[in-house]
């Protein structure tokens, strides 16, 4: 194994799109060194990129905020004015690990990763966030959303390195929460997740919204009529009804140790109604936009 | 595999190391520097026993490339102490009797001390949660988190 620490993300691009065994970009080193000791991977070459300009800040743009690739979850909860904005998006990446994996472990890394059950996924998603990627053949920009492909797995091309991820403006009187279920309370992966983000008028109809689900498909899982069941309504018990219901349907999740089939199906459910709910106080005015 | 050299520092001395590419940052301390403080109990970021400090933040050294710190500030459990005294919390482990088998110990004041310097004033429950990626067998934790409190007590009066 060689390691290698270039100064440019596109040198590190060139680097990982000409080796032709198997590589790992190394941020936070949460997933990939438990993958090298367990022996899961034997990457040829490991690219270190932490020390590269702007991936190691989180700065304000375009009244939202960018993200940079190797910002630890430890940073993002020291960080007021993204706590505000965003407060769903940092409690899901608040609440990998233990004090010592937030020191390391990064937002980026959680989403190529490509675990179904990442905590800081379903909160990115549910507020439309978007990848900045960096390979061989330029810089795009992509929808959160479409990077994880199953397991273990994204559609990012070889060579291609996520370098941050950026938060949208929100209007007035939005909100967003994120919840999972474990079966302790820290230090634990998902069995089931939620993430809501919403806006609400002065009246407080919710005027729009977006719901993802984690860890109950194969990826996470951004739910279209769950969203729909809750716009249009004051969160009344009818529409938090029609929300769990869709939440549920939208389900296909596997059987394992962690939780059956029936319990990930009505749990997301429940998860989806009480995210909303806190949501949704966040949104209102007489609250603040935020706790 | 080629051998990288490394600049650093631990507790406030500079050092360097030569090490493989795959060497965790724990396997450099113990067996390159004769750090042995750190303790390797998973080796994959659950135990909490291998806990130092990287440029002032909480990391476990199991996860933590060698190659890594270059450039780097380390703070270890050997840093606690100064000299012959010990650092408060350190005597309120003892005055607690806060540890049997002692493993998890040095990974656990580390933790601690970086909590204390965040917040002087911690809850209970603040503590548990600080320290729940710090896994004991022995004591059963009420012990190590009234050590704690005392300590941070007494730091407060210091």
């Amino acid at each position: 194994m060689r390691y290698a620490r270039p100064e440019t993300i596109e040198q590190a691009a060139g680097l990982l799109s000409q080796e032709q065994g198997v590589t790992r970009i190394l941020t936070g080193g949460t997933d990939v060194m438990v993958q090298l000791k367990a022996g899961l991977v034997e990457p040829a070459l490991i690219v270190d990129i932490k020390h590269l300009p702007g991936l190691r800040s989180i700065t304000s743009e375009d009244g939202g905020f960018r993200i940079g690739a190797a910002v630890s979850g430890a940073e993002m909860g020291e960080h007021a004015a993204l706590r505000a904005l965003w407060p769903g998006v940092v409690e899901g990446a608040e609440l990998i690990g233990s004090t010592q994996v937030q020191g390391r472990a990064t937002m980026v890394g959680n989403l190529c990763n490509g675990s179904p059950a990442a905590d800081a996924v379903p909160g990115l998603i549910a507020a439309n966030a978007t990848a900045r990627i960096t390979g061989p053949n330029g810089t795009r920009d992509c929808p959160v959303a479409d990077i994880p492909a199953g397991p273990g797995k994204t559609t990012l091309g070889k060579g291609e390195i996520v370098t941050s991820l950026h938060l949208p403006a929100r209007p007035p009187h939005s909100g967003d929460a994120y919840l999972r279920f474990i079966p302790r309370t820290e230090m634990d992966i998902a069995v089931v997740s939620a993430a809501v983000s919403l806006t609400i008028d002065a009246s407080g109809t919710v005027t729009a919204a977006r719901v993802a689900l984690g860890a109950v498909a194969p990826t996470v899982r951004l739910v279209g009529p769950a969203a729909d069941a809750i716009i249009g309504s004051k969160l009344d018990e009818s529409a938090l009804t029609a929300l769990a219901a869709a939440a549920s349907a939208a389900c296909s999740p596997i059987d394992d140790k962690r939780g059956t089939i029936a319990f990930r199906t009505q749990v997301a459910g429940v998860l989806a109604r009480r995210a909303a709910q806190i949501a949704y106080t966040r949104a209102k005015p007489t609250t603040g936009a935020s706790q | 595999m080629k051998s990288i050299h490394v600049s650093a520092s631990v507790n406030g001395d500079a050092v360097e190391f030569i090490c493989a590419p795959d060497e965790s940052l724990l396997d450099v301390l113990r067996n390159r520097l004769d750090l042995t403080g750190a303790k390797e109990g998973c080796g994959t970021g659950d135990c909490g026993a291998c806990s130092v400090t990287l440029n002032g933040r909480l990391v476990c050294s199991c996860l933590v490339l060698g190659a890594e710190a270059e450039g780097t500030e380390i703070g270890t459990i050997e840093g606690l102490a100064t000299g012959d005294t010990l650092h408060p919390l350190q005597q309120s482990f003892i005055d607690h009797a806060a540890l049997q088998c002692g493993i998890c110990t040095p990974g656990i004041l580390v933790a601690a001390k970086a909590l204390l310097e965040k917040n002087p004033d911690p809850s209970d429950t603040e503590v548990r949660y600080w320290l729940a990626g710090n896994l004991c067998r022995c004591t059963g934790y009420d012990k190590i988190i009234h050590a704690v409190l005392d300590a941070a007590k007494t730091m407060r009066g210091a």
